[in-house]
């Protein structure tokens, strides 16, 4: 077998110009985190209960549901926005009997004491209803879990950096980070853009995100801090563009095997999990993308300091 | 290679059946596990409130009625300290938060402020609960330290939490779990209870009873109208809110001084339920009753009347029975929280997360079946990248996914169903510390080292690279264990153990299969490098 196993025909050495070509996906990139930005605002997140406080009800009904009786029921507790909405399940992959309902718990009212009405006009309205789901997320307790989500995501970019400058130097911190953000305010702009609803899963899937980016970005600048100190006085560019493609054939197989393995999470890992994975799918590709040519190329924009050679760089071409 | 040492192969050994023997509950039939010698762990994987349903209550102990209630008590203290040495006084109330109260003879200031001093306990660092401070114009001004306040906080929050514990035990739901969280609030997990409905009516409840006078001064004009004598208090009864008693504000009897209540039946056959005070109770219930026969009580639950029963003869007993409306659970639920006690303060839920049975073996099953065709995913390919090398690295994989659920059956840790979406990728990203490896092995090779060269130099630069990767994961699943709640501590919890195991699988077992795979076969060069060696240009 000749293609077997694929690392034989994969090519030994590529020869990419990524930082040539790193100018035109910067501003690429520019363009959609400013995008993803303005998305943040408008049309905004969708937050879920956990960080806009309310109430969600998850039922099921013998019989297909009449959705205009649910809201109608509602409706009449004069609680303001209702959103009803129907699932598909194991059981019912069309969601003819699962409804999720949402809503805000009027200010001042007990938000315990409001499902409990919400439950009783629902089985006046409907019947036979069985209740698998109640979420109750108090203002105050919303309020804190979004601090805390948005706090926890600031710390995560704010130790990488540190740790990066640790190990490698400050201007490798500085590009990573500036990775990280990229990474990060861009999934914030595929979640918008979805419309998926922002929740606590989402907060640690954008944890998750960040912790794979790293991961990618390390593996590249390892390589290029040793070719460095192998290549003295090859120019960064040069430098970096070599360890990229050194480090290539890994970056493929270990992005494409965890893109593999969270397809199968996306496909079958029902409602719940869905939104989470594709977050994360959408987080690792761009986590890969963005340690090429993002982190990479902007540590070329500072510049490194490579001791005593760093005078007798020579234009490019030149040889040791 | 070669020179593989004892160590390693006993490590990877051990490690392995470690794995199988702590994974093994968790894929036995419950009659199969019943019959394992007792030296075999027994323990299975803990599952989250999202995969087994149950409910979740965040409760937050209300500390400012606790402080409102507290000043209360201490106005009745001052009213009944003052007549009870005939002191003449007037305006005494709340100024700010604040007691005030004015002095009518300014011979009688001094006494008065002498015997005010004497409220409140000692505090233990020094000083006492209660600070009393003459005003201008003979006013006394009286007020609760902070920090007795702080001190009677803390208090209130570990007591609440017994009670509740109490209280959820007596009900018999399996193993709940309670845990404070910061300084003021209440997690109460429970798995398996679906209908968060009980568990709210049972923890939620005050249950503050007391036996107080009726005052019969009072009209019913008088109630309709507001007016009624600074000592009393008009009360609503438990059945009617419309219907209304003036009731005096001392409690002859309260709840902590029950010694027993459980549910019966009248004489009618309606549930009722009998108690049985203590002897301080006994005694002043004896007194209370003996000295007020023809006149009214009430018995007042949460400041709510129960009923209001006629003294016919002084109860010296100790015991009676409480009638009112109750249903049979009613009563009974009602006994329970009378034996379990009052909660110090009102409790208020602010968050609540309930889960069907049902609901969470859907998720689970989704579980199983997404880490079964991710698992497939990533042995498929793996293999079909490095061909026997992916299958040493499958091999560890096994070992890994193992090792996983061994840690987390062992250390009880909740797996979640953002957990399972954590094991996956863990799973996925564990390939790359061998992908890692064999790419240095390849360039060693293709720089025309030997294979054996090539390989162990492939460990040993990889290493670090691999290192540096995973610290920045775990530094990720860290702060996610510290910020987040829940089934996102369960995904964090789940990532940090599988990034251990993962660098001691890649690492260790692969080098392991390796290096008696070379001893085996004598390979002459690396299977993973292309058909045609290329020499590495030089540049």
């Amino acid at each position: 077998m000749k293609w077997w196993p694929l690392i034989k025909i994969l090519p030994v050495k590529t020869r990419f110009h990524f930082v040539r070509r790193s100018k035109l996906f910067a501003v690429l990139s520019v363009i959609l985190v400013i995008a993803s930005l303005i998305g943040c605002f408008v049309p905004g997140l969708n937050r879920g209960i956990d960080f806009k406080g309310g109430t969600v009800l998850e039922l099921s009904t013998p019989q297909p549901v009449q959705l205009g009786k649910v809201r109608a029921a509602v409706n009449r507790l004069d609680l303001g926005d209702v959103g009803v909405q129907t699932f598909g399940t194991r059981d019912d992959p069309q969601g003819l009997r699962h409804v999720s309902v949402r809503f805000q718990t009027p200010t001042g009212a007990d938000p315990t004491a409001t499902v409990t009405r919400v439950e009783q006009a629902l089985n006046q309205a409907l019947g036979q209803v069985t209740y698998s789901r109640a979420d109750v997320v108090g203002p105050k307790v919303s309020g804190e879990l979004f601090r805390n989500g948005i706090l926890a995501l600031a710390i995560a970019i704010a130790l990488m950096l540190l740790y990066i400058w640790f190990r490698f130097e400050l201007q490798f911190g500085l590009g990573a980070v500036a990775a990280l953000f990229h990474d990060v305010i861009l999934t914030f702009g595929l979640i918008v853009a979805l419309r998926i609803e922002f929740d606590l899963k989402l907060i640690a899937a954008i944890l998750t995100v960040i912790g794979y980016s790293m991961n990618d970005t390390v593996v590249v600048f390892d390589r290029l801090r040793e070719n460095m100190r192998k290549y003295k006085r090859m120019p960064l560019s040069e430098l970096i563009d070599l360890s990229i493609n050194e480090t290539l054939t890994r970056t493929v197989i270990t992005g494409v095997t965890a893109l593999l393995a969270l397809s199968g999470l996306a496909l079958f890992g029902g409602e719940a999990l869905r939104a989470f994975s594709i977050v994360l799918m959408f987080g690792i590709a761009i986590g890969t993308y963005s340690s090429i040519y993002i982190a990479s190329p902007i540590v070329l924009l500072w510049g490194v300091k490579r001791g005593e050679d760093a005078e007798i760089i020579t234009p490019h071409g030149a040889r040791p | 290679m070669i020179r593989l040492s004892r160590w390693k192969v006993i490590v990877c050994v051990l490690a392995t059946i470690f794995g199988v023997l702590f994974t093994l509950p968790n894929v036995l039939p419950q009659s199969a596990l019943a019959q394992l010698p007792p030296w075999m762990p027994h323990q299975k994987l803990n599952l989250g409130l999202d995969l087994q349903g149950g409910s979740y209550l965040l409760y937050e102990v209300d500390i400012t009625a606790l402080k409102k209630e507290r000043l209360n008590n201490l106005i009745e203290d001052v009213r009944t300290t003052l007549r009870e040495n005939r002191i003449v006084f007037s305006d005494l109330g709340l100024v700010n938060g604040q007691l005030m109260v004015r002095i009518t003879d300014p011979a009688q200031a001094d006494e008065a402020y002498k015997q005010l001093q004497t409220l409140g306990q000692p505090l233990p660092t020094g000083g006492r609960e209660v600070t009393v401070q003459t005003a201008p114009d003979r006013h006394i001004r009286l007020f609760i330290s902070d920090r007795a306040m702080e001190q009677e906080a803390v208090q209130a929050v570990k007591q609440t939490i017994e009670i509740i514990r109490r209280r959820v035990d007596a009900l018999g739901t399996r193993e709940p779990n309670i845990v404070q969280q910061g300084s003021t609030r209440i997690v109460v997990e429970a798995p398996g209870e679906a209908d968060p409905n009980r568990l709210r009516a049972v923890i939620g409840q005050t249950a503050k009873l007391t036996f107080q006078m009726v005052d019969d001064t009072v009209t019913p004009e008088d109630i309709a109208a507001g007016r009624v004598p600074p000592d009393s208090i008009i009360l609503p009864e438990e059945d009617g809110p419309e219907q209304q008693l003036a009731v005096k504000r001392r409690a002859l009897v309260s709840g902590d001084m029950l010694t027993h209540a459980s549910a019966g039946y009248d004489q009618f056959n309606r549930p009722d339920i009998n108690f049985r005070f203590n002897g301080q109770g006994t005694r002043r219930f004896a007194e209370a009753t003996s000295q007020n026969v023809g006149k009214r009580f009430a018995i007042v639950l949460d400041n709510k009347i129960i009923s209001a029963p006629n003294i016919q003869e002084p109860i010296t007993g100790g015991s009676g029975q409480i009638t009112g409306n109750f249903t049979l659970e009613e009563a009974n639920n009602l006994a329970l929280l009378l034996r379990s006690g009052a909660l110090p303060a009102p409790l208020k839920v602010i968050e609540q997360r309930t889960v069907g049975a049902e609901l969470g073996a859907d998720a689970i099953h989704a579980g199983q079946v997404s880490t079964f065709i991710g698992g497939a995913a990533i042995f498929l390919f793996v293999i079909l990248a490095y061909g026997l090398f992916g299958w040493f690295a499958a091999a560890a994989l096994v070992v890994n996914g193992l090792l996983i659920v061994a840690f987390m059956s062992l250390t009880q840790a909740t797996l979640t169903l953002p957990g399972i979406a954590g094991l996956i990728l863990t799973l996925a990203v564990a390939v790359d510390a061998n992908v890692l490896i064999y790419e240095r092995a390849r360039d060693e090779a293709r720089s025309g080292r030997s294979i054996m060269a090539s390989i162990d130099e492939g460990y040993s630069k990889a290493m670090g690279t691999i290192i540096d990767a995973n610290l920045t994961s775990l530094i990720a699943a860290l702060i996610m264990f510290q910020f987040g709640s829940g089934p996102v501590r369960g995904f964090a919890w789940t990532l940090s153990i599988g990034i251990f195991t993962s660098v001691f699988t890649s690492v260790l077992i692969t080098q392991v299969l390796i290096a008696w795979w070379f001893r085996a076969a004598r390979p002459k060069r690396l299977p993973i490098l292309e058909e045609t060696p290329m020499r590495e240009q030089t540049r």
